[in-house]
């Protein structure tokens, strides 16, 4: 089972990728939009990679509810369980 | 009231040939051929198996995420047009950015993109076609980066008419300012389709050349072995500007881009008018509307390239327009070399030409073994110089679709 630790940097490996902001920026309380500007077609390639990389869905409904990388890592963490 | 006196103050290029103007107008002086056997996988069941790859790759050029924003066709424009922005001086330069006009032209568009993510959508489904797919793969993508890059808002525009393309971009700039609508205008042509697909399509239409031997041997205007063209990738961008104000800010000035013709065969979807009608129609409106006479050119950087019947219908239309003055005109083929960009290919030849008057030197057309006899015309072989004084050049280039376009030069 992956920790939450192990799914932040892997998401932040996935967010350096797509918008090459520096993976140790991609914190749990940062905002995608607001702190690293990551825009609406690049979250689309984020959750594509991530649902890819984590065997998960995550439904177009609940991108939206994915403000801050904490979010996406509890999402994920609860969509393994 | 005369019109506006265009002029261009910057230029830029990647292509087959370097990654630049300066290593792509030496590799021509020097004869060098920018052809490559393909060592793709994908390349060994294809009827034709060589092109001319661009010689650096853009992504050791431009920054990684951006790249990846573009289909390989804009990473080629942009880096172009940054070479040719530095190149005329602008940048921190204030401009009013509703004077800056973007033309950049392409034949087919973002198309490696287009079949990328069909090949993901075959593999792995719909949700793995890249959200980017559209904003990439739209032919009006490049001349879109370019205008962002900038800041351009006079308009930015893609005309797309095959391998005429980049001389339409050029000609379409020049109306820009001609008609008030800018002062500056980023034009040029792009193109990146060395990928199966458009090989096999151009291959089964029997327009490339189906050499398997020494691929700098492939691509040969006018030559009697030639049998199609060399398929070559890259992007040509060139600042012009109205006179007026490359003086105002004391730019440095490579020629006038001193008028254009444009014409439409209306004879063929693919095939040339064999007795070149719409292109000799073109050479004399460019001359027209230069106010230039036949004597006054003394260069042409052809379109010629290397198909049995478009190289002989071209030195047709160069006597239909010059006449007796045609003896006097060294022709070239620079496609000899860099292959055939196709809506890049006006735009990098214009910039050949261009630099042909700047330094009075003309680059040769190799692999001219055999002068076809139903050709007429003073080809250089090796470089050849041209004459002081005032004088002007031709670019010309011709489109599936019977599009016909050519741009008259002069020096300054």
């Amino acid at each position: 089972m992956a920790t939450t630790e192990d799914i932040r940097s892997t998401l932040a490996e996935i967010v350096n990728d797509v918008a090459g902001i520096p993976a140790e920026d991609v914190q749990l309380d940062k905002s995608f939009t607001d702190d690293l500007d990551v825009d609406s077609l690049s979250m689309v390639e984020v959750v594509v990679e991530a649902e890819e990389k984590f065997d998960v869905k995550i439904p177009d409904d609940e991108v939206k509810n994915l403000k801050t990388v904490g979010d996406a890592v509890a999402f994920i963490e609860r969509a393994q369980a | 009231m005369s019109p506006t006196t265009v002029v261009v103050t910057g230029l830029g290029t990647t292509s087959p040939l370097g990654g630049d103007v300066d290593s792509t107008w030496e590799g021509m002086l020097a004869g060098r051929s920018g052809a490559n056997r393909l060592e793709h996988d994908w390349a060994e069941q294809l009827p034709v198996r060589i092109a001319a790859e661009v010689a650096v790759e853009p992504a050791e050029v431009l920054d990684r995420v951006k790249a990846r924003r573009m289909d390989r066709s804009a990473q080629f424009a942009v880096v172009a047009a940054q070479e040719a922005w530095t190149d005329a001086g602008l940048p921190g330069t204030e401009l009013d950015p509703e004077r800056l006009g973007v033309v950049i032209a392409s034949g087919i568009g973002g198309v490696t993109t287009l079949l990328s993510n069909y090949d993901a959508l075959l593999a792995k489904g719909p949700r793995r076609v890249s959200p980017l797919a559209v904003p990439m793969l739209m032919p009006n993508s490049p001349a879109a980066n370019i205008g962002l890059l900038y800041g351009a808002q006079a308009g930015v525009h893609t005309p797309v008419s095959a391998c005429a393309s980049g001389n339409e971009a050029i000609s379409l700039g020049i109306d820009m300012i001609r008609l008030g609508r800018a002062d500056i205008v980023i034009v040029g042509g792009t193109e990146a389709a060395i990928h199966p697909l458009p090989m096999a399509a151009f291959a089964n239409m029997m327009a490339l050349s189906k050499r398997d031997d020494d691929p700098a041997l492939v691509s040969r205007p006018w030559d009697l072995a030639r049998d199609g063209f060399l398929l070559g990738e890259g992007a040509g961008v060139l600042v012009i500007e109205s006179a007026e104000h490359a003086s105002s800010r004391g730019a440095r000035v490579y020629a006038c881009v001193a008028g254009a013709g444009i014409t439409a065969d209306s004879h063929d979807i693919a095939q040339p008018d064999p007795a070149g009608r719409g292109g000799t129609r073109a050479i004399a409106r460019a001359l027209y509307d230069s106010k230039l006479a036949a004597g006054d050119i003394k260069h042409i950087n052809a379109h010629a390239t290397s198909t049995p019947q478009g190289d002989i219908a071209e030195g047709l239309m160069i006597h239909a327009t010059l006449g007796d003055a045609a003896d006097d005109v060294v022709v070239t083929s620079t496609k000899s070399m860099t292959g055939h960009l196709l809506g890049a290919a006006g735009a990098l030849e214009s910039i050949a030409t261009i630099k042909a008057l700047h330094h009075r030197q003309v680059p040769p057309t190799i692999n001219l073994d055999d002068l076809d006899p139903a050709v007429e015309l003073d080809i250089a072989t090796s470089v050849r110089e041209l004459p002081d004084g005032d004088i002007a050049a031709l670019n010309n280039s011709f489109g599936f679709g019977g599009h016909n376009v050519a741009i008259a030069f002069t020096t300054v």
